[in-house]
């Protein structure tokens, strides 16, 4: 007989496990493709036994032990079958004899460092950003197809076949399962910091639909963000990204009003910021600073989203050093999107006339053509300076290049008050 | 979603006596647990109800009781905050923690999504009344 409870339970502790068995087991067989295979026949084999004997006490090493007697079958019977054949160079036969017998020790050892590697492997540069966000929220966030499907608002098909390819090129590309080391690291880890980071914007600023925010995506990517801090402790951008994370979350629940509208950030009702959220990500930004990293591009990001969480009220806002923040940050990133932003930095500091200059440079830049937020900064300048036609053009341009629905109606309300020769509300 | 675990008040918690080392042990791995799975949020733990007290309402009437309180089964000595995906998963977190003997509650913690179909159109207009008098408030602040 089915037990929905009991199936309940085994889906809620392989969304524990599975990372873990996924790693712990892909050092072993060195490929992350047949790795989640193996963690997967152990959930079947958990869903077939656990209805009839109940949840075992520790059910995180039983998941390990059916995998692990799994992936000894499995590499016996390749050794067999190339055996048979003779194709098989002694070196490989070797290995493979090595890892059978090790593989008990091994799958037992702390599988922190088999997490890390797993991070990287799903990370890999060798895939598209797409895909590296797919099999990261399959690998290392127990998300299912269906879910990512979900959250991406595609079709399931879609993910699923993204995963596979994704799967098959780490596999020809053969990527080691390993976190790179020396110079490599560097750029590798950027590349995993990506990945997370593109998830919460995802979450954050929902591209496409009807919603302005989906939460969902936000907490997968602040879990994976936290795991990879415990993981990374020593590297300062892992802090300055979640720092980053928690300060933006923080304002989940302040950005959206009672209709679903966007609510912008300094018209937010601050007591409805999660304080619990903003007291981490200062934490997190200190962890950075206290490691030498106040000048990472994440960190300096936060250190920016840092300045509005500590101001109580809007008008307390320190947009001098927010100004100075992004000036840091153009010079290390140097992006027109930072430019735009360091401009309403400083019409918030000194007018709008100094903003304006700014985005008035950026009109002609070729990456920002189909970019809503340019001509609504605008927009916004020259409606508090007083130029309500040019203001109202620009508001409308705005609401026709964005495609999030809510955002187009707010843009073009702002508009409309501008056609009304008054200021638009903010 | 999150949830709260309430951990309740023993006599020993009640008394002021601290864990003895191994249980300190046990708890600080399964919060290590926690924290490298990034499931937690927050934990603290109280002092005994003797250090606190209570308000008591009764129409316009506040009187101060001071503890301790006798009920101990009814007191809370401690919580976590954990970040998870669903209740089983927090269900499966909480059945890995190192107690004894003792009952422990979970609640899930409320959500703006969670009010959705429950947020009234009575609920809204309130919510609005408020959003407007905060722009009042805003009106009154110098524009930055």
């Amino acid at each position: 007989m089915r037990d929905p409870a009991t199936h309940r339970a085994i889906d809620a502790v392989f969304r524990i496990e599975s990372a873990r068995l996924i790693a712990g087991l892909a050092r072993i067989v060195r490929d992350v493709g047949l790795a989640e295979e193996l963690a997967q026949d152990a959930l079947v084999a958990a869903l077939e036994q656990w209805p009839r004997s109940g949840v075992p006490d520790n059910p995180g090493a039983w998941l390990m032990a059916t995998a692990k007697h799994r992936a000894i079958d499995l590499l016996r019977r390749r050794r067999l079958r190339e055996r048979k054949h003779k194709e098989l160079g002694r070196e490989i036969q070797a290995r493979q004899e090595v890892a059978v017998q090790n593989l008990e020790a091994a799958i037992d050892e702390d599988v922190g460092d088999d997490l890390l590697r797993l991070m990287f492997t799903a990370c890999h540069p060798v895939l598209s950003a797409e895909a590296r966000v797919a099999l990261t929220l399959r690998l290392l966030g127990g998300l299912t197809t269906e879910e990512i499907a979900r959250a991406f608002l595609v079709p399931e098909a879609t993910i699923a076949q993204r995963i596979v390819r994704a799967k098959r090129t780490l596999g020809e590309a053969r990527v080691p399962f390993e976190v790179p080391r020396g110079a490599e690291l560097a750029a590798r880890l950027a590349s995993v910091l990506e990945v997370i980071y593109l998830v919460f914007n995802e979450g954050y600023s929902a591209t496409a639909g009807d919603d302005w925010a989906r939460p969902e995506l936000c907490e997968d990517a602040l879990r994976l963000g936290r795991i990879l801090a415990e993981l990374a402790p020593e590297e300062p951008e892992v802090h300055g990204l979640v720092a980053l994370m928690e300060i933006q979350a923080s304002r989940l629940r302040a950005r959206v009003g009672p209709k679903g509208e966007p609510v912008l950030l300094l018209d937010q009702d601050r007591a409805r910021w999660d304080h619990l959220l903003v007291r981490r990500g200062l934490a997190a930004l200190e962890r950075a600073e206290a490691l030498g990293g106040a000048l990472g591009p994440y960190a300096l990001q936060a250190a920016i989203a840092a300045c509005h969480a500590r101001a109580a009220a809007p008008a307390e806002t320190d947009w001098a050093r927010i100004a100075a923040l992004y000036d840091a940050l153009a010079q290390l990133t140097p992006s027109p999107v930072v430019e735009l932003n360091r401009a309403v930095a400083i019409a918030m500091a000194f007018g709008p006339a100094a903003g304006l200059e700014i985005v008035d440079n950026l009109t002609a830049e070729p990456t920002l053509a189909g970019y809503h937020h340019l001509p609504a900064v605008r927009a916004d300048f020259l409606s508090k300076l007083g130029r309500f036609d040019e203001a109202r053009l620009e508001f409308e341009r705005a609401a026709s290049l964005t495609r999030n629905s809510r955002e187009r109606e707010l843009l073009l309300e702002r508009g409309a008050a501008c056609a009304l020769g008054s200021a638009p509300p903010r | 979603m999150r949830f709260m675990v309430l951990v309740k008040a023993d006599k020993n918690s009640e008394a002021g006596v601290l864990p003895d080392e191994k249980i300190l042990t046990e708890m600080g791995k399964f919060n290590e647990e926690l924290t490298k799975a990034g499931v937690m949020l927050a934990a603290e733990g109280l002092h005994p109800s003797s250090k606190g007290a209570r308000v008591r309402f009764s129409g316009g009437k506040r009187t101060v009781i001071d503890g301790p309180f006798t009920e101990s089964k009814e007191l809370v000595a401690g919580f976590w905050l954990w970040q998870v995906k669903s209740k089983d998963e927090a269900i499966e977190w909480l059945k890995r923690a190192p107690f004894d003997q003792t009952e422990v509650e979970i609640r899930q913690v409320f959500e703006a999504s969670d009010f959705g179909e429950a947020f009234t159109p009575e609920l809204r207009e309130a919510e609005e009344r408020m959003r407007a008098q905060g722009a009042e408030r805003l009106k009154k602040t110098p524009k930055p």
